[in-house]
């Protein structure tokens, strides 16, 4: 029962990179209609999921970030674990595909 | 199973939305299951010029909003998850999200299209790393870059020439010796500086093991390879219909197209109709859909009181047998 945490380049190294839980990460930016179509999905992963932390980023404001993670398209959806991007899905899908990809159904 | 609904509409781009406005107004209560892919393509699309009543053009996804409010507001009710599979082999017919089961006496399918792919394996392996089907949404990340657009239809030359706001130049490679695109998106795309075409050339790999570097390229009249330097390679290459769910349910062409009788939306199944582009294989426009999806819920609202009319003269009929 939470909501998707908004992350920015000076908050992005505390709430994930040093966060105790597993931090999924919608890299996304408001010109990008797949990413708006997810939304949603996100919004309900983060509503359902007390396992993990649920959070985006808006590349346009931090495009410092996409570009340390070589990330090229989005929606991209990571999950980071110990300060450490460890999976991730590219692009619009289904909720089961994107916690498949994740490692997270 | 819940409560029988009287229309359930899978699909909610244009043509399932204007179903939904005509069916609501009806006093069908229509139940549309948008999916995780809700507004369709229009959402994907920045700029929409060709669509009647906004002179100064319209965002895709601002258009949709306003779509799924004119249903909302007369009692359209909405699932956002995709329809795990069908059954239309009685009625009323079943539609299940997941486990969830919906059932309504009338279906309308208005799932659309998919954007394709060209299948090779470079594509497979760099998606998401240069290789994209959304210019819109990925451009961004290559400013003055060098990109490669493959297609040659309306789609191709917006996704170019939307492209050449950031990229340093951009090439179309498309197969045929002339683009299918409107004369007016061929134009701009032909008059625009930045933008060069290779004609007659298919494209045979993409470069780059981490980022893509270039796209392979094969002359198909001199059959001469050589290889485009290029940062990202969007590929616009037309849609394919969305029917995997109703394989062997309705009739499809060999494109997989739902067929539809003529000047009509009924399907090969009584009480299930198709509009909007997972039917059509001529227009494919958001006002065309649009004009389907109306036709859709007139012809599901029609053929509703005919059944109820005619279990009426059914029942009067066993009443005075009696």
């Amino acid at each position: 029962m939470a909501d998707v945490i908004e992350i920015t380049s000076d908050t992005f190294q505390g709430l994930v990179l040093e966060s105790e839980k597993p931090v999924l990460v919608d890299f996304w930016a408001p010109w990008c209609g797949p990413c708006r179509m997810i939304a949603p999905v996100i919004e309900e992963i983060a509503r359902d999921r007390e396992d993990i932390v649920v959070g985006k980023v808006n590349v346009d404001d931090a495009p410092g970030i996409a570009q340390q993670y070589g990330i090229q398209g989005i929606p991209f959806i990571g999950l980071f674990q110990g300060g450490q991007l460890v999976k991730n899905a590219v692009g619009a899908m289904p909720r089961a595909g994107i916690e498949q990809a994740l490692g997270l159904s | 199973m819940g409560d029988v609904n009287e229309v359930v509409i899978i699909g909610s781009g244009p043509a399932g939305l204007t179903a939904a406005i005509y069916a609501a107004r009806a006093g069908l209560e229509p139940l549309v299951i948008e999916g995780y892919g809700a507004g369709g393509q229009l959402m994907i699309t920045t700029d929409v010029e060709n669509y009647p009543g906004f002179p100064d053009g319209v965002e895709g996804p601002e258009v949709m909003q306003l779509f799924r409010r004119q249903a909302e507001r007369f009692g359209t009710r909405f699932i956002t998850a995709d329809v795990s599979r069908v059954d239309f082999s009685q009625r009323p017919y079943r539609v299940w999200v997941g486990d969830d089961e919906h059932a309504g006496n009338a279906v309308i399918v208005s799932t659309g299209a998919s954007a394709k792919w060209l299948g090779i394996e470079g594509e497979q392996r760099m998606m998401g790393r240069g290789v994209s089907a959304c210019a819109t949404c990925d451009g961004f990340f290559f400013k003055d870059k060098p990109v490669v657009v493959v297609g040659g239809g309306d789609t191709a030359m917006e996704e170019a020439i939307y492209l050449t706001r950031m990229c340093e130049s951009v090439t179309i490679v498309h197969r045929r010796h002339e683009f299918r695109a409107s004369a007016i998106m061929a134009k701009r795309a032909l008059e625009n500086p930045k933008i060069s075409v290779r004609w007659n050339s298919v494209v045979e790999d993409v470069e780059g093991d981490q980022v893509v570097t270039g796209v392979k390229v094969r002359d198909t009249e001199t059959g001469v390879e050589d290889v485009i330097p290029a940062a990202a390679m969007f590929v616009a290459i037309g849609h394919q219909p969305n029917t995997s769910l109703f394989e062997g349910l309705l009739d499809m062409d060999d494109e997989g197209y739902l067929v539809t009788a003529p000047d009509s939306t009924y399907t090969n199944v009584a009480g299930v109709f198709a509009c909007g582009d997972v039917q059509d294989t001529v227009y494919r426009q958001a006002v065309t859909a649009a004009g389907s999806g109306c036709m859709a819920a007139i012809d599901a609202e029609r053929w509703l009181e005919a059944q109820e009319a005619g279990a009426h003269d059914h029942a009067g009929a066993s009443a005075s047998a009696d």
